[in-house]
């Protein structure tokens, strides 16, 4: 795994940028539509989330990263960023389906920070209605119990 | 390395090195030095934002994602002064009387660890919330379990002042949740114990604890730790390790105590667990009030516990199985969806187990039993049960494929939610209450601890967390364990004359 450069471990620049951003349009439908500072936001997340997790772990991403743009050259022909979200997400569907665990924990890593980047931000949460707050009670009393 | 002399070293500060701290305060008042070692940093109250993942990074072990040697499994215990009773939701219930009987430790009787245990939720200031604090989350669990005939039980809680924020796993941040950080910690302080913040136990060797003190990194919550940074050798006459089912386990194992107590690492259990989710077509209040009111105890029945609970963003969104449009809907519809945390209560094997890699960090190794996952089915079929009693329109099934199931599948539950659909690394699985690693029994052949936490064959080391529980508690485990704790300090009180020296005259705290 020598071969995985650390620009390649994190989203921030070139493919592995767009290789993450590809990910998260595909399993939050909403994501194509952030903008360049959300996209941002959502990417400083994962890329803090990545810096804090082991060499090892990070190295496993960014070769499951690898392996998404092989095979989906070969059942798509494209590479996995050049693919529309929805083939994008029936890759990853039936890679999480798949027998080997190696692949469906794959997956489920990436998606794991795909989340990440995207409902961590208080824009997401707000949008989704999520409003906990310290005050609790007593800030939603005021405004109709909800 | 810079040497530290004290009487008693304490690892850990969660509800057993808490319960100990405050415990050996009285020692303290008869002359001998006590000091408690805690990995996490301390914070101040006014860090505590509710923020998720500016929390999670604060006070949890690899920020809430450590995960099990496979990769299948989330594993999440607190690294904060107060261990993980800052992160815990308060729930506060004695260990049921038929699994204490099953452990079957010589010198343990329920009887026992229930007056102990009673006596914690006392100073812990537990109680039953009034009606007007339950949101409505909880009430519809309620309201499902009775239109079933099911009895769901109210979980007594130990806050005081509790605004139902809802974020107590992020930490309460109205210092309403009565954790070691609130009650036992203080108390220990007042009576004298040290505690050192953002101190590792490296390893324990004879009579000494060796211990690395980090800097306070940069844009890091919480204060500078009390020592300066550096590496230090703490001798003691008694070490008393409570870092919790994973930290003790392998801090003993990096000591090379293997050896001595063959059994160290095994028989981890820890509540597999699933979250699942139902939307409702009107609004339903749930990112407000406490977030664990109910509880249904199928435990001896049928293998599990379901729970009422309410997540956050990102962990709602990665608990959920899957992704994409089915995913997403349910995330949209996040202020009109009803939540049930699903615990399987497993069994301990010597397969499951904690060990440690070559440089000596934690490696958890588990593996789904068949039991389990029919527990975890099971468990998912009443819920869905439960959810649709409550009138729920949709409920979100891991093991039903296609994960959502409607309203009018309500009699086909059996059939779409079954085993063959469980598949580990696609479902989300994660667990907080872990245990085992230490366990109590009768001897090192199928032990690590006799019924007082001492160590075999080691009488100066001494252990007081969950890693002492046999087998699964089949319930939230951190009353036990201060009861646990509260005999593991009486028995370093009662041996302390002799491995310390001298006569101890202790006086009342």
């Amino acid at each position: 795994m020598s071969d995985v450069t650390e620009a390649e471990m994190l989203p921030g620049g070139g493919r592995a940028n767009a290789r993450f951003r590809a990910v998260l349009n595909a399993v939050v439908p909403e994501g194509v539509a952030l903008d360049d500072d959300e996209w941002r936001e959502a990417q400083a997340i994962i890329g803090r989330a990545l810096t804090t997790r082991s060499l090892t772990v990070r190295r496993q991403i960014a070769l499951f990263m690898l392996m998404l743009d092989a095979m989906s050259a070969v059942r798509n022909r494209r590479r996995f960023t050049a693919l529309p979200a929805a083939d994008a997400a029936q890759l990853l569907e039936a890679l999480s389906k798949s027998k080997l665990l190696l692949l469906r924990r794959g997956v489920w890593g990436v998606r794991t920070l795909a989340f990440m980047g995207y409902y961590a931000r208080a824009r997401a949460a707000q949008a989704i209605g999520y409003h906990a707050s310290a005050a609790g009670w007593a800030v939603r009393r005021k405004v109709g119990n909800r | 390395m810079i040497e530290r002399d004290y009487d008693v070293v304490i690892v850990g500060s969660g509800a057993g090195g808490g319960t100990v701290a405050q415990e050996l305060g009285k020692l303290v008042r008869a002359g001998r030095r006590v000091v408690l070692l805690e990995q996490g940093p301390r914070l101040y109250d006014d860090e505590f934002t509710g923020r998720e993942l500016d929390m999670s990074d604060a006070l949890y072990e690899d920020a809430g994602g450590f995960l099990t040697a496979d990769g299948t499994m989330t594993l999440a215990f607190g690294r904060v002064y107060g261990g993980s009773t800052v992160v815990y939701t308060g729930t506060s219930l004695v260990a049921p009387r038929r699994v204490i009987e099953r452990w079957n430790v010589p010198g343990l009787d329920h009887g026992d660890l229930e007056q102990r245990s009673r006596r914690y939720m006392a100073e812990n200031n537990v109680h039953y919330l009034p009606d007007e604090e339950l949101n409505e989350n909880n009430r519809l669990f309620a309201l499902g379990c009775e239109r079933l005939g099911y009895r769901a039980e109210q979980f007594p809680l130990n806050v005081r002042g509790c605004r139902g924020s809802s974020l107590c796993n992020l930490g309460c941040p109205n210092a309403a949740k009565m954790g070691t950080n609130r009650v036992q910690l203080p108390a220990a302080e007042r009576l004298g114990v040290d505690i050192v913040t953002r101190a590792e136990a490296l390893r324990v060797e004879d009579r000494a604890v060796v211990v690395r003190v980090r800097t306070r990194g940069a844009g890091e919550k919480g204060a500078a730790s009390e020592w300066a940074p550096g590496l230090y050798r703490v001798r003691a006459g008694i070490v008393v390790c409570a870092g919790g089912a994973i930290g003790t386990s392998a801090l003993l194992l990096r000591s090379g105590l293997a050896p001595v107590v063959p059994r160290l690492g095994e028989r981890f259990t820890c509540h597999p667990a699933h979250i699942l989710v139902a939307e409702h077509a009107n609004p339903v209040t749930n990112d407000v009030g406490h977030p664990k009111s109910f509880y249904l105890d199928r435990a001896e029945a049928e293998g599990f516990v379901l729970e009422t609970c309410m997540y956050f963003p990102f962990v709602t969104a990665k608990n959920l199985t899957g992704f994409g449009a089915p995913h997403s809907a349910f995330m949209r519809a996040f202020p009109r969806l009803q939540m049930i945390l699903v615990l399987a209560c497993d069994r301990a094997t010597t397969e499951n187990r904690v060990t440690v890699d070559g440089a000596g960090r934690p490696a958890v190794h588990y593996r789904f039993t068949n039991a389990v996952i029919t527990a975890l089915v099971r468990a998912t079929r009443t819920s869905a049960r439960i959810f649709f009693a409550a009138g729920a329109d949709r409920v979100h099934a891991p093991t039903a494929e296609p994960t959502t199931l409607v309203r009018p599948q309500m009699d086909e539950i059996d059939a779409l939610i079954n085993e063959g659909n469980f598949q580990s690394g696609r479902i989300s699985i994660s667990a907080a209450h872990l245990m085992g690693g230490c366990s109590m029994g009768r001897s090192a052949r199928d032990s690590v601890t006799d019924g007082w936490g001492r160590v075999h064959g080691v009488p100066w080391l001494r252990v007081a967390d969950s890693s002492l529980f046999p087998d699964a508690l089949e319930i939230n485990p951190y009353v036990t364990v201060m009861a646990l704790a509260d005999r593991t300090a009486q028995a370093v009180q009662a041996d302390a004359g002799e491995l310390l020296g001298g006569r101890v005259v202790l006086t009342t705290a």
